[in-house]
Protein backbone atom coordinates (compact mmCIF):
# COMPACT_ATOMS: atom_id res chain seq x y z
CA UNK A 1 0.00 0.00 0.00
CA UNK A 2 1.64 3.20 -1.16
CA UNK A 3 1.87 5.93 1.43
CA UNK A 4 3.28 8.54 -0.90
CA UNK A 5 2.56 8.48 -4.64
CA UNK A 6 4.15 10.82 -7.15
CA UNK A 7 2.76 10.77 -10.68
CA UNK A 8 4.01 12.39 -13.89
CA UNK A 9 5.70 15.22 -12.06
CA UNK A 10 7.05 18.06 -14.21
CA UNK A 11 8.92 20.96 -12.64
CA UNK A 12 10.36 23.95 -14.44
CA UNK A 13 12.75 26.61 -13.21
CA UNK A 14 11.98 29.33 -15.73
CA UNK A 15 12.68 27.62 -19.05
CA UNK A 16 14.73 24.83 -17.53
CA UNK A 17 12.83 21.55 -17.38
CA UNK A 18 14.23 20.26 -14.09
CA UNK A 19 11.94 17.28 -13.44
CA UNK A 20 10.73 15.46 -16.53
CA UNK A 21 7.66 13.36 -15.87
CA UNK A 22 8.78 11.47 -12.80
CA UNK A 23 6.58 8.88 -11.09
CA UNK A 24 7.40 6.80 -8.03
CA UNK A 25 5.92 5.65 -4.80
CA UNK A 26 6.94 5.02 -1.23
CA UNK A 27 5.30 2.32 0.87
CA UNK A 28 4.69 2.44 4.58
CA UNK A 29 7.77 1.39 6.54
CA UNK A 30 10.18 1.43 3.61
CA UNK A 31 13.49 3.19 3.23
CA UNK A 32 13.61 4.58 -0.30
CA UNK A 33 16.79 6.04 -1.72
CA UNK A 34 16.90 8.57 -4.54
CA UNK A 35 20.39 8.58 -5.92
CA UNK A 36 22.02 10.47 -8.74
CA UNK A 37 24.61 13.06 -9.57
CA UNK A 38 24.54 16.72 -8.62
CA UNK A 39 21.81 18.49 -10.55
CA UNK A 40 19.83 15.36 -11.31
CA UNK A 41 16.80 16.85 -9.57
CA UNK A 42 16.80 14.99 -6.26
CA UNK A 43 16.44 18.06 -4.06
CA UNK A 44 13.85 19.56 -6.40
CA UNK A 45 11.69 16.47 -5.95
CA UNK A 46 11.77 16.79 -2.16
CA UNK A 47 11.06 20.52 -2.36
CA UNK A 48 8.08 19.84 -4.61
CA UNK A 49 6.71 17.21 -2.23
CA UNK A 50 6.77 19.59 0.73
CA UNK A 51 5.41 22.52 -1.22
CA UNK A 52 8.48 24.73 -1.43
CA UNK A 53 8.44 24.43 -5.23
CA UNK A 54 5.29 24.39 -7.37
CA UNK A 55 5.29 21.89 -10.24
CA UNK A 56 3.92 22.56 -13.69
CA UNK A 57 1.98 19.31 -13.77
CA UNK A 58 1.61 15.99 -12.05
CA UNK A 59 0.22 14.83 -8.76
CA UNK A 60 1.57 14.10 -5.30
CA UNK A 61 -0.62 12.18 -2.93
CA UNK A 62 0.21 11.41 0.70
CA UNK A 63 -2.18 9.19 2.64
CA UNK A 64 -5.13 10.41 0.61
CA UNK A 65 -4.14 14.10 0.79
CA UNK A 66 -3.41 16.01 -2.38
CA UNK A 67 -0.17 17.72 -1.39
CA UNK A 68 -0.27 20.09 -4.35
CA UNK A 69 -3.40 21.62 -2.85
CA UNK A 70 -1.91 21.80 0.64
CA UNK A 71 0.03 24.94 1.64
CA UNK A 72 3.65 24.23 2.57
CA UNK A 73 3.13 25.12 6.22
CA UNK A 74 0.28 22.61 6.61
CA UNK A 75 2.19 19.61 5.30
CA UNK A 76 4.15 18.89 8.47
CA UNK A 77 0.95 18.39 10.44
CA UNK A 78 -0.05 15.60 8.03
CA UNK A 79 2.93 13.64 9.36
CA UNK A 80 5.64 14.53 6.88
CA UNK A 81 8.94 16.02 8.04
CA UNK A 82 11.57 17.34 5.67
CA UNK A 83 15.21 17.63 6.71
CA UNK A 84 16.45 19.97 4.01
CA UNK A 85 19.79 19.98 2.25
CA UNK A 86 22.40 21.95 4.16
CA UNK A 87 20.42 21.22 7.38
CA UNK A 88 18.86 24.71 7.52
CA UNK A 89 18.76 24.80 11.29
CA UNK A 90 17.91 28.16 12.85
CA UNK A 91 21.46 29.17 13.67
CA UNK A 92 20.55 32.10 15.92
CA UNK A 93 18.19 30.04 18.07
CA UNK A 94 19.37 27.67 20.79
CA UNK A 95 19.40 23.92 20.30
CA UNK A 96 16.36 23.65 22.57
CA UNK A 97 14.50 26.36 20.66
CA UNK A 98 15.27 24.64 17.36
CA UNK A 99 13.80 21.40 18.68
CA UNK A 100 10.71 23.28 19.89
CA UNK A 101 10.29 24.72 16.41
CA UNK A 102 10.01 21.15 15.13
CA UNK A 103 6.95 20.72 17.32
CA UNK A 104 5.52 24.11 16.35
CA UNK A 105 2.29 22.69 14.91
CA UNK A 106 1.65 20.51 17.96
CA UNK A 107 -0.31 21.69 20.97
CA UNK A 108 -0.04 18.72 23.33
CA UNK A 109 2.56 20.04 25.78
CA UNK A 110 3.05 16.72 27.66
CA UNK A 111 3.35 14.88 24.33
CA UNK A 112 5.93 17.38 23.08
CA UNK A 113 7.93 16.93 26.27
CA UNK A 114 7.85 13.15 25.80
CA UNK A 115 9.06 13.45 22.19
CA UNK A 116 11.78 15.84 23.36
CA UNK A 117 13.04 13.28 25.86
CA UNK A 118 13.05 10.63 23.12
CA UNK A 119 15.04 12.92 20.85
CA UNK A 120 17.51 13.60 23.66
CA UNK A 121 17.81 9.85 24.21
CA UNK A 122 18.61 9.33 20.56
CA UNK A 123 20.97 12.33 20.41
CA UNK A 124 22.50 12.74 23.89
CA UNK A 125 24.81 15.38 22.49
CA UNK A 126 21.83 17.65 21.79
CA UNK A 127 20.77 17.46 25.42
CA UNK A 128 24.29 18.35 26.54
CA UNK A 129 24.18 21.38 24.29
CA UNK A 130 20.54 22.37 24.59
CA UNK A 131 21.30 25.93 25.69
CA UNK A 132 23.95 26.50 23.06
CA UNK A 133 23.28 28.72 20.03
CA UNK A 134 22.75 26.27 17.18
CA UNK A 135 25.08 28.09 14.79
CA UNK A 136 28.03 27.20 17.01
CA UNK A 137 27.51 23.43 16.66
CA UNK A 138 29.78 21.34 14.46
CA UNK A 139 28.48 20.12 11.09
CA UNK A 140 27.66 16.66 12.41
CA UNK A 141 25.88 18.07 15.45
CA UNK A 142 23.90 20.41 13.20
CA UNK A 143 22.81 17.42 11.13
CA UNK A 144 21.70 15.69 14.32
CA UNK A 145 19.83 18.80 15.34
CA UNK A 146 18.11 19.00 11.95
CA UNK A 147 17.03 15.38 12.29
CA UNK A 148 16.02 15.81 15.92
CA UNK A 149 13.99 18.87 14.93
CA UNK A 150 12.19 16.80 12.29
CA UNK A 151 11.54 14.00 14.78
CA UNK A 152 9.90 16.54 17.12
CA UNK A 153 6.96 16.63 14.72
CA UNK A 154 6.43 12.87 15.24
CA UNK A 155 6.53 12.21 11.50
CA UNK A 156 5.10 9.19 9.73
CA UNK A 157 7.54 9.85 6.91
CA UNK A 158 10.85 11.66 6.96
CA UNK A 159 12.39 13.23 3.87
CA UNK A 160 16.15 13.43 4.28
CA UNK A 161 18.17 15.50 1.83
CA UNK A 162 21.90 14.70 1.71
CA UNK A 163 22.24 14.00 5.44
CA UNK A 164 25.88 12.96 5.04
CA UNK A 165 26.98 16.04 3.10
CA UNK A 166 30.15 17.64 4.43
CA UNK A 167 30.52 15.26 7.36
CA UNK A 168 33.57 13.33 8.49
CA UNK A 169 33.45 9.57 7.74
CA UNK A 170 32.85 8.83 11.40
CA UNK A 171 29.81 11.08 11.51
CA UNK A 172 28.55 9.68 8.19
CA UNK A 173 28.46 6.19 9.70
CA UNK A 174 26.73 7.52 12.80
CA UNK A 175 24.11 9.40 10.80
CA UNK A 176 23.32 6.31 8.71
CA UNK A 177 23.03 4.21 11.86
CA UNK A 178 20.55 6.74 13.19
CA UNK A 179 18.55 6.67 9.95
CA UNK A 180 18.32 2.89 10.27
CA UNK A 181 17.14 3.25 13.87
CA UNK A 182 14.53 5.81 12.86
CA UNK A 183 13.31 3.43 10.19
CA UNK A 184 13.18 0.52 12.64
CA UNK A 185 11.08 2.56 15.03
CA UNK A 186 8.41 2.72 12.35
CA UNK A 187 9.06 5.91 10.42
CA UNK A 188 9.11 5.67 6.65
CA UNK A 189 12.20 7.25 5.09
CA UNK A 190 12.73 8.91 1.74
CA UNK A 191 16.45 9.49 1.43
CA UNK A 192 18.27 11.62 -1.11
CA UNK A 193 21.99 10.94 -1.19
CA UNK A 194 25.09 11.39 -3.25
CA UNK A 195 26.78 8.77 -1.13
CA UNK A 196 25.07 6.02 -3.13
CA UNK A 197 26.87 3.12 -1.48
CA UNK A 198 25.78 4.10 2.02
CA UNK A 199 22.27 4.95 0.87
CA UNK A 200 21.80 1.64 -0.94
CA UNK A 201 23.18 -0.28 2.02
CA UNK A 202 20.29 0.82 4.23
CA UNK A 203 17.54 1.25 1.61
CA UNK A 204 14.85 -1.25 0.63
CA UNK A 205 14.34 0.16 -2.84
CA UNK A 206 16.03 2.86 -4.86
CA UNK A 207 15.50 5.12 -7.84
CA UNK A 208 18.38 6.41 -9.93
CA UNK A 209 17.94 9.89 -11.34
CA UNK A 210 19.69 11.43 -14.30
CA UNK A 211 18.93 14.98 -15.49
CA UNK A 212 15.39 14.98 -14.19
CA UNK A 213 14.40 11.45 -15.19
CA UNK A 214 14.31 8.12 -13.41
CA UNK A 215 16.64 5.88 -15.38
CA UNK A 216 16.63 2.87 -13.09
CA UNK A 217 14.59 1.55 -10.21
CA UNK A 218 14.53 -1.58 -8.16
CA UNK A 219 15.61 -3.28 -5.00
CA UNK A 220 18.57 -1.62 -3.32
CA UNK A 221 20.44 -4.94 -3.02
CA UNK A 222 20.14 -5.57 -6.75
CA UNK A 223 21.43 -2.08 -7.48
CA UNK A 224 24.49 -2.63 -5.37
CA UNK A 225 25.31 -5.47 -7.77
CA UNK A 226 24.24 -3.71 -10.95
CA UNK A 227 27.24 -3.09 -13.21
CA UNK A 228 26.18 0.27 -14.58
CA UNK A 229 25.26 1.55 -11.13
CA UNK A 230 28.58 0.30 -9.81
CA UNK A 231 30.43 2.13 -12.54
CA UNK A 232 28.51 5.39 -12.39
CA UNK A 233 27.71 5.80 -8.70
CA UNK A 234 29.70 3.43 -6.57
CA UNK A 235 33.09 4.23 -8.00
CA UNK A 236 33.96 0.62 -8.68
CA UNK B 1 26.75 70.53 34.18
CA UNK B 2 23.07 71.09 34.89
CA UNK B 3 22.39 72.19 31.36
CA UNK B 4 24.24 69.13 30.12
CA UNK B 5 22.03 66.83 32.20
CA UNK B 6 18.94 68.72 31.10
CA UNK B 7 20.00 68.29 27.47
CA UNK B 8 20.62 64.61 28.10
CA UNK B 9 17.11 64.20 29.50
CA UNK B 10 15.62 65.95 26.48
CA UNK B 11 17.70 63.69 24.26
CA UNK B 12 16.48 60.60 26.06
CA UNK B 13 12.92 61.72 25.51
CA UNK B 14 13.18 62.13 21.74
CA UNK B 15 15.47 59.11 21.69
CA UNK B 16 12.77 56.96 23.30
CA UNK B 17 10.35 57.95 20.56
CA UNK B 18 12.96 57.23 17.88
CA UNK B 19 13.56 53.86 19.48
CA UNK B 20 9.86 52.94 19.42
CA UNK B 21 9.67 53.84 15.74
CA UNK B 22 13.01 52.23 14.88
CA UNK B 23 11.81 48.89 16.27
CA UNK B 24 9.12 48.84 13.58
CA UNK B 25 11.67 49.45 10.82
CA UNK B 26 14.04 46.85 12.11
CA UNK B 27 11.45 44.13 12.76
CA UNK B 28 9.94 44.52 9.32
CA UNK B 29 13.40 44.47 7.78
CA UNK B 30 14.28 41.35 9.75
CA UNK B 31 11.21 39.46 8.55
CA UNK B 32 10.38 40.88 5.12
CA UNK B 33 13.85 42.16 4.16
CA UNK B 34 12.42 45.51 3.14
CA UNK B 35 12.59 49.08 4.41
CA UNK B 36 9.03 50.20 4.99
CA UNK B 37 9.36 53.91 4.28
CA UNK B 38 5.66 54.36 5.02
CA UNK B 39 6.35 53.45 8.64
CA UNK B 40 6.81 57.10 9.64
CA UNK B 41 3.37 57.94 8.30
CA UNK B 42 1.79 55.42 10.65
CA UNK B 43 2.90 57.84 13.38
CA UNK B 44 0.94 60.57 11.62
CA UNK B 45 -2.12 58.29 11.38
CA UNK B 46 -1.81 57.66 15.11
CA UNK B 47 -1.37 61.36 15.86
CA UNK B 48 -4.48 62.37 13.88
CA UNK B 49 -6.53 59.55 15.38
CA UNK B 50 -5.72 60.49 18.98
CA UNK B 51 -6.18 64.18 18.15
CA UNK B 52 -9.65 63.67 16.66
CA UNK B 53 -10.71 61.25 19.37
CA UNK B 54 -9.65 63.35 22.33
CA UNK B 55 -10.55 66.78 20.97
CA UNK B 56 -13.66 66.15 18.84
CA UNK B 57 -15.29 63.41 20.88
CA UNK B 58 -15.85 62.95 24.55
CA UNK B 59 -14.61 59.40 24.89
CA UNK B 60 -12.28 58.57 27.78
CA UNK B 61 -8.55 59.02 27.09
CA UNK B 62 -7.70 55.38 27.76
CA UNK B 63 -10.27 54.26 25.22
CA UNK B 64 -8.93 56.82 22.74
CA UNK B 65 -5.42 55.41 23.17
CA UNK B 66 -6.63 51.86 22.61
CA UNK B 67 -8.57 52.85 19.49
CA UNK B 68 -5.53 54.74 18.17
CA UNK B 69 -3.31 51.70 18.59
CA UNK B 70 -5.94 49.52 16.89
CA UNK B 71 -6.33 51.94 13.97
CA UNK B 72 -2.57 52.03 13.37
CA UNK B 73 -2.32 48.25 13.65
CA UNK B 74 -5.05 47.79 11.07
CA UNK B 75 -3.51 50.38 8.73
CA UNK B 76 -0.14 48.62 9.10
CA UNK B 77 -1.58 45.20 8.32
CA UNK B 78 -3.59 46.57 5.40
CA UNK B 79 -0.59 48.30 3.80
CA UNK B 80 1.32 45.03 3.98
CA UNK B 81 -1.56 42.99 2.56
CA UNK B 82 -2.49 45.39 -0.23
CA UNK B 83 0.82 46.96 -1.20
CA UNK B 84 3.71 44.69 -0.20
CA UNK B 85 2.36 41.14 -0.21
CA UNK B 86 1.76 41.10 -3.99
CA UNK B 87 5.45 42.03 -4.35
CA UNK B 88 6.85 39.21 -2.21
CA UNK B 89 8.87 37.90 -5.15
CA UNK B 90 9.50 41.24 -6.86
CA UNK B 91 12.92 42.95 -6.98
CA UNK B 92 13.65 45.02 -3.89
CA UNK B 93 13.63 48.26 -5.87
CA UNK B 94 9.96 47.71 -6.73
CA UNK B 95 9.17 47.21 -3.05
CA UNK B 96 11.12 50.33 -2.09
CA UNK B 97 9.27 52.48 -4.64
CA UNK B 98 5.97 51.03 -3.47
CA UNK B 99 6.83 51.89 0.13
CA UNK B 100 7.49 55.51 -0.87
CA UNK B 101 4.19 55.41 -2.77
CA UNK B 102 2.33 54.20 0.31
CA UNK B 103 3.94 56.98 2.32
CA UNK B 104 2.78 59.64 -0.17
CA UNK B 105 -0.65 58.02 -0.30
CA UNK B 106 -1.12 58.20 3.47
CA UNK B 107 0.11 61.81 3.58
CA UNK B 108 -2.20 62.83 0.73
CA UNK B 109 -5.12 61.07 2.35
CA UNK B 110 -4.54 63.06 5.54
CA UNK B 111 -4.25 66.21 3.45
CA UNK B 112 -7.62 65.53 1.79
CA UNK B 113 -9.37 64.67 5.05
CA UNK B 114 -7.84 67.25 7.40
CA UNK B 115 -6.43 69.94 5.12
CA UNK B 116 -2.89 71.26 5.01
CA UNK B 117 -3.30 73.52 8.03
CA UNK B 118 -1.55 72.48 11.18
CA UNK B 119 -4.01 71.58 13.89
CA UNK B 120 -3.27 72.29 17.57
CA UNK B 121 -3.41 69.41 20.00
CA UNK B 122 -3.95 69.49 23.70
CA UNK B 123 -1.70 67.04 25.50
CA UNK B 124 -3.42 64.10 27.15
CA UNK B 125 -0.56 63.78 29.63
CA UNK B 126 -1.28 66.06 32.55
CA UNK B 127 1.37 65.10 35.07
CA UNK B 128 3.24 67.94 36.81
CA UNK B 129 6.96 68.22 36.09
CA UNK B 130 9.48 66.89 38.57
CA UNK B 131 12.23 69.28 39.59
CA UNK B 132 15.69 68.50 40.93
CA UNK B 133 17.26 71.89 41.58
CA UNK B 134 17.40 73.48 38.15
CA UNK B 135 16.80 70.24 36.29
CA UNK B 136 13.22 69.74 35.19
CA UNK B 137 11.75 66.49 33.96
CA UNK B 138 8.49 67.28 32.21
CA UNK B 139 5.50 64.99 32.79
CA UNK B 140 5.52 64.09 29.10
CA UNK B 141 9.18 63.09 29.30
CA UNK B 142 8.56 60.94 32.34
CA UNK B 143 5.61 59.17 30.72
CA UNK B 144 7.64 58.73 27.53
CA UNK B 145 10.46 57.00 29.43
CA UNK B 146 8.15 54.72 31.36
CA UNK B 147 5.99 53.77 28.38
CA UNK B 148 9.05 53.09 26.23
CA UNK B 149 10.64 50.89 28.88
CA UNK B 150 7.41 48.93 29.32
CA UNK B 151 7.03 48.47 25.55
CA UNK B 152 10.61 47.24 25.22
CA UNK B 153 10.43 44.82 28.13
CA UNK B 154 7.13 43.36 26.90
CA UNK B 155 8.43 43.09 23.34
CA UNK B 156 11.62 41.38 24.51
CA UNK B 157 9.69 38.84 26.54
CA UNK B 158 7.37 38.22 23.60
CA UNK B 159 10.23 37.68 21.13
CA UNK B 160 12.40 35.61 23.45
CA UNK B 161 9.94 33.56 25.45
CA UNK B 162 6.78 32.94 23.47
CA UNK B 163 6.08 30.43 20.75
CA UNK B 164 5.02 33.18 18.33
CA UNK B 165 8.15 35.18 19.11
CA UNK B 166 10.26 32.13 18.41
CA UNK B 167 8.39 31.65 15.13
CA UNK B 168 9.16 35.25 14.18
CA UNK B 169 12.84 34.72 14.78
CA UNK B 170 12.74 31.50 12.76
CA UNK B 171 10.98 33.23 9.84
CA UNK B 172 13.46 36.09 9.87
CA UNK B 173 16.29 33.59 9.58
CA UNK B 174 14.95 31.12 7.03
CA UNK B 175 11.44 31.38 5.56
CA UNK B 176 11.48 28.02 3.80
CA UNK B 177 12.76 26.11 6.81
CA UNK B 178 10.16 27.92 8.92
CA UNK B 179 7.42 26.73 6.56
CA UNK B 180 8.68 23.18 6.92
CA UNK B 181 8.11 23.57 10.66
CA UNK B 182 4.48 24.46 9.98
CA UNK B 183 4.82 28.21 10.44
CA UNK B 184 2.49 30.32 8.32
CA UNK B 185 4.96 32.87 6.95
CA UNK B 186 2.30 35.29 5.70
CA UNK B 187 0.65 35.42 9.11
CA UNK B 188 4.02 35.98 10.76
CA UNK B 189 4.72 38.90 8.43
CA UNK B 190 1.30 40.39 9.22
CA UNK B 191 2.01 40.03 12.92
CA UNK B 192 5.31 41.85 12.49
CA UNK B 193 3.63 44.76 10.74
CA UNK B 194 0.97 44.77 13.44
CA UNK B 195 3.50 45.01 16.27
CA UNK B 196 5.58 47.63 14.47
CA UNK B 197 2.50 49.74 13.76
CA UNK B 198 1.19 49.44 17.31
CA UNK B 199 4.52 50.74 18.59
CA UNK B 200 4.39 53.53 15.99
CA UNK B 201 0.95 54.46 17.34
CA UNK B 202 2.39 54.74 20.83
CA UNK B 203 5.28 56.78 19.44
CA UNK B 204 2.82 59.03 17.59
CA UNK B 205 0.83 59.73 20.73
CA UNK B 206 3.97 60.51 22.75
CA UNK B 207 5.32 62.63 19.91
CA UNK B 208 2.36 64.98 19.64
CA UNK B 209 2.06 65.23 23.41
CA UNK B 210 5.47 66.85 23.12
CA UNK B 211 4.90 68.96 19.97
CA UNK B 212 1.21 69.71 20.54
CA UNK B 213 0.20 69.95 16.88
CA UNK B 214 -0.66 67.63 13.99
CA UNK B 215 -0.13 68.02 10.25
CA UNK B 216 -0.08 65.55 7.33
CA UNK B 217 3.71 65.48 7.05
CA UNK B 218 4.24 65.07 10.77
CA UNK B 219 5.56 61.52 10.49
CA UNK B 220 8.14 62.14 7.80
CA UNK B 221 11.02 63.58 9.81
CA UNK B 222 10.81 61.39 12.94
CA UNK B 223 10.24 58.46 10.59
CA UNK B 224 13.39 59.04 8.61
CA UNK B 225 15.40 59.78 11.76
CA UNK B 226 14.19 56.55 13.32
CA UNK B 227 15.35 54.81 10.17
CA UNK B 228 18.80 56.33 10.77
CA UNK B 229 18.57 55.06 14.34
CA UNK B 230 17.73 51.55 13.13
CA UNK B 231 20.74 51.58 10.79
CA UNK B 232 22.94 52.97 13.56
CA UNK B 233 21.92 50.15 15.89
CA UNK B 234 22.15 47.55 13.14
CA UNK B 235 19.14 47.03 10.90
CA UNK B 236 17.39 43.78 11.74
CA UNK B 237 18.46 43.87 15.39
CA UNK B 238 15.77 44.79 17.94
CA UNK B 239 18.19 45.67 20.77
CA UNK B 240 20.09 47.62 18.11
CA UNK B 241 17.01 49.69 17.32
CA UNK B 242 16.51 50.46 20.99
CA UNK B 243 20.13 51.51 21.53
CA UNK B 244 20.33 53.32 18.18
CA UNK B 245 17.14 55.28 18.88
CA UNK B 246 18.21 56.46 22.31
CA UNK B 247 21.71 57.27 21.10
CA UNK B 248 20.46 59.26 18.13
CA UNK B 249 18.09 61.24 20.35
CA UNK B 250 20.96 62.14 22.64
CA UNK B 251 23.22 63.06 19.72
CA UNK B 252 20.47 65.26 18.33
CA UNK B 253 19.83 67.02 21.64
CA UNK B 254 23.52 67.61 22.32
CA UNK B 255 24.17 69.03 18.88
CA UNK B 256 21.08 71.23 19.19
CA UNK B 257 22.43 72.58 22.45
CA UNK B 258 26.11 73.02 21.67
CA UNK B 259 26.01 73.78 17.95
CA UNK B 260 23.93 76.12 15.80
CA UNK B 261 20.52 74.48 15.63
CA UNK B 262 20.43 74.63 11.82
CA UNK B 263 23.12 71.97 11.89
CA UNK B 264 21.07 69.47 13.91
CA UNK B 265 19.51 67.58 11.02
CA UNK B 266 22.79 67.61 9.11
CA UNK B 267 24.47 65.97 12.10
CA UNK B 268 21.74 63.36 12.48
CA UNK B 269 22.00 62.37 8.82
CA UNK B 270 25.77 62.66 9.03
CA UNK B 271 25.54 59.82 11.54
CA UNK B 272 23.88 57.71 8.82
CA UNK B 273 26.69 58.49 6.39
CA UNK B 274 29.33 57.66 9.01
CA UNK B 275 27.70 54.36 9.98
CA UNK B 276 27.36 53.31 6.35
CA UNK B 277 31.00 54.20 5.73
CA UNK B 278 32.56 52.77 8.88
CA UNK B 279 30.30 49.98 10.11
CA UNK B 280 27.45 49.21 7.72
CA UNK B 281 26.22 46.40 9.96
CA UNK B 282 25.59 48.95 12.74
CA UNK B 283 26.46 48.83 16.42
CA UNK B 284 24.68 45.60 17.32
CA UNK B 285 23.99 44.21 13.86
CA UNK B 286 25.34 40.89 12.75
CA UNK B 287 27.68 40.62 9.86
CA UNK B 288 25.70 38.68 7.36
CA UNK B 289 27.41 36.41 4.94
CA UNK B 290 25.13 36.46 1.95
CA UNK B 291 24.91 33.04 0.39
CA UNK B 292 24.63 33.04 -3.37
Amino acid sequence: MAMLTIKDLNVYYGVIHAIKGISFDVNQGEVIALIGANGAGKTTILHTITGLVTPKSGSIEFEGHNLLKTPAHKIVSLGMAHVPEGRRIFSELTVYENLQMGAYHRNDTPGIEETLQNVYKRFPRLEERKKQIAGTLSGGEQQMLAMGRALMSKPKIMLLDEPSMGLSPLFVTEIFNIIEEISKSGTTVLLVEQNAKKALSIADRAYVLETGKIVLSGKADDMLNNDSVKKAYLGE
Amino acid sequence: MESFIQTLINGLQTGSIFALIAIGYTMVYGIAKMINFAHGDIIMVGAYTICVLTMDTKIPVVLAIIITILVCTVVGILTERLAYKPLRKAPSLAVLITAIGVSLFLQSLALIIFGEKQRPFESIIKIPPIEFGNIVIQGVALVTFIVTIICMVVLNIFIKKTKLGRAMRAVSEDKQAAQLMGINVNKTISLTFAIGSALAAVAGILYICQYLAVKPTLGALPGIKAFVAAVLGGIGSIPGAMVGGILLGVIEALSKFYLPSELTDAIVFGVLVLVLLLKPSGLLGKKRIEKV
